[in-house]
């Protein structure tokens, strides 16, 4: 569902869904029929978001106080949440999502 | 839908875009594909080349693959190298190394956003300065080490894999380590020059598995341009996009503004049109007639019955077309030898296509030549000098580039 380019990912801190993530400062989306292309300006890598959903899911993440709410309020049927849960923690392996700070 | 089926329908926008900036070289490889040797008088100005840069960050190309001639002899070089960092859209260039010094050097390492592409094409000067011309391996060897001495952060070595050097390919990857650099491998295409010298230069079937080998091996931090697709059939699908990108996701801008549809296809039939006209390059991007052709749905004709056609395709376009052969039959260098066999039963009064945009030193005046079949034949026997190559598109992440070379 996410493509992450080749390229060993930057470690990180581990996923977790609990927590609030943002997309990275980094990163552009760049909206493509099948999803959109992801660009890390940092790490200069392409990734590729596989479904509309992740890209609603992927740019919505600020707006929600965790992934669980980020991925819920994208409309993603239950039973697919744990295949996004995987790409969301290969983009956050990638340095395409962060944990935010939260207020 | 997989990915790559969407790829095949084309994107928005160019995921590796190639850009010519001129067709000057100092050098005059013997295989260059885009055969560049003097400037064009049309070139694109400089604030015709911010404007492009401009449509670019708009239509959020992330990054472009510099190339020509050789990039660097053009004065406005660095200044558009700044003006399109400043404006989201990263550089790769290629270069034969010429403009590199020290000073150079530490001015890129100092840039954040550039990668640079030093082509070379022999481990040995003896290999490489057989195509490339006198004095291009110590060129190209002097800029790494000017970027090594600078703290330039891995530059690429970009090598066109010939006859010549599958033997050296450790040796590549030794020079690669010694100057922190990383080894760009990529496939000799019969385009541009490199037409005349193809029969000669490209590796032997067995050569084409010696390298598909090493790239199972030990190719794992080695960057291809994606560039053997065709070589996925002997097994494994190697890593990258397996698929041509032409005018999908791929395309190519040449110095006067001519957009076609890859870096190894400059020909008047895979021209889509001039980002000088109305709408410029997103125009052509989204509605040329050529572009819209190549994204429907290819039948792998004389190869659909094939059992790898999945994994190749049916290989390279550019280079079918550039030995007369059909698009929609094998590569010239499918791994099961029909290309071979199709290249043998080629009529024998079949004119094979030429390029129409010639710009070698040695070529008359005014590249563009008339419509007309030219059956000129230019007295050219090696270019004592040499241009350079590297192509398109490289992996998922390391895009494609091109030539380079350029008379100062």
């Amino acid at each position: 569902m996410a493509d992450a380019g080749a390229g060993p990912a930057s470690a990180g801190p581990a996923f977790d869904p609990e927590l609030p993530y943002r997309c990275s400062p980094s990163v552009a989306l760049r909206p493509e029929p099948f999803g959109a292309l992801v660009y890390h300006f940092g790490t200069r890598k392409l990734s590729f978001l596989k479904t509309p959903e992740l890209v609603t899911v992927v740019s919505g993440l600020e707006n929600h106080p965790d992934v669980h709410a980020a991925i819920e309020a994208a409309g993603v049927e239950e039973a697919q949440r744990p295949a996004y849960l995987k790409a969301l923690a290969g983009l956050a392996a990638n340095g395409t999502i962060l944990a935010r700070e939260t207020q | 839908m997989k990915l790559v089926d969407h790829f095949q329908y084309g994107l928005n926008s160019p995921i590796c875009l190639t850009w010519e900036l001129t067709y000057a070289c100092n050098l005059a490889c013997v295989h260059c594909l885009s055969s560049s040797g003097r400037r064009d008088p049309n070139e694109l100005s400089t604030a015709e080349a911010k404007s492009v840069i401009d449509e670019l960050q708009r239509m959020q190309v992330f990054y472009i693959n510099i190339g020509g001639g050789e990039p660097t002899v053009r004065p406005d070089f660095w200044e558009l190298l700044d003006y399109s960092i400043d404006h989201n859209v990263g550089v790769k260039f290629s270069t034969n190394g010429v403009k590199l010094d020290k000073k150079r050097s530490e001015q890129l390492a100092r840039t954040d956003y550039v990668d640079v592409q030093i082509s070379l094409d022999g481990a040995t000067a003896a290999v490489n300065d057989h195509v490339r011309g006198p004095g291009s391996y110590d060129m190209a060897i002097r800029a790494l080490e000017n970027l090594a001495e600078a703290g330039f952060g891995q530059p690429k070595i970009s090598v066109v894999m010939t006859r010549q050097n599958v033997d050296q390919l450790d040796e590549f990857k030794s020079i690669a380590d010694k100057y922190n650099a990383q080894l760009r491998i990529t496939r000799l295409r019969p385009s541009g020059r490199g037409a005349d010298v193809w029969d000669e230069l490209h590796p032997l079937p067995s050569q084409q598995k010696q390298m598909y080998d090493w790239l199972v091996a030990k190719g794992d931090q080695v960057l291809t341009g994606d560039s053997f697709f065709h070589l996925s059939a002997f097994g494994e699908a190697l890593p990258g996009l397996n698929l041509c990108g032409a005018g999908r996701v791929v395309c190519l801008i040449d110095p006067v503004g001519d957009v076609y549809a890859c870096p190894f296809a400059i020909h008047e039939n895979f021209l889509a049109g001039n980002l000088r006209s109305p709408g410029g390059f997103q125009e052509i991007w989204e509605h040329s007639e050529l572009f819209t052709e190549l994204r429907q749905p290819q039948t792998g004709g004389a190869c659909a019955s094939c059992m790898h056609y999945d994994s190749c395709q049916g290989g390279c376009m550019a280079a079918k077309f550039f030995t007369g052969l059909p698009l929609d039959g094998p590569d010239p260098e499918c791994v099961r030898g029909f290309g071979e066999q199709a290249l043998a039963a080629r009529d024998a009064d079949l004119s094979v296509p030429k390029s129409d945009v010639n710009h070698s030193r040695s070529a008359p005046r005014n590249s563009r030549t008339p419509k007309a079949p030219v059956m000129l034949q230019i007295g050219m026997g090696r270019p004592d000098k040499a241009c350079e190559t590297s192509p398109l598109v490289d992996s998922g992440a390391d895009t494609r580039l091109s030539p380079a070379a350029a008379r100062a």
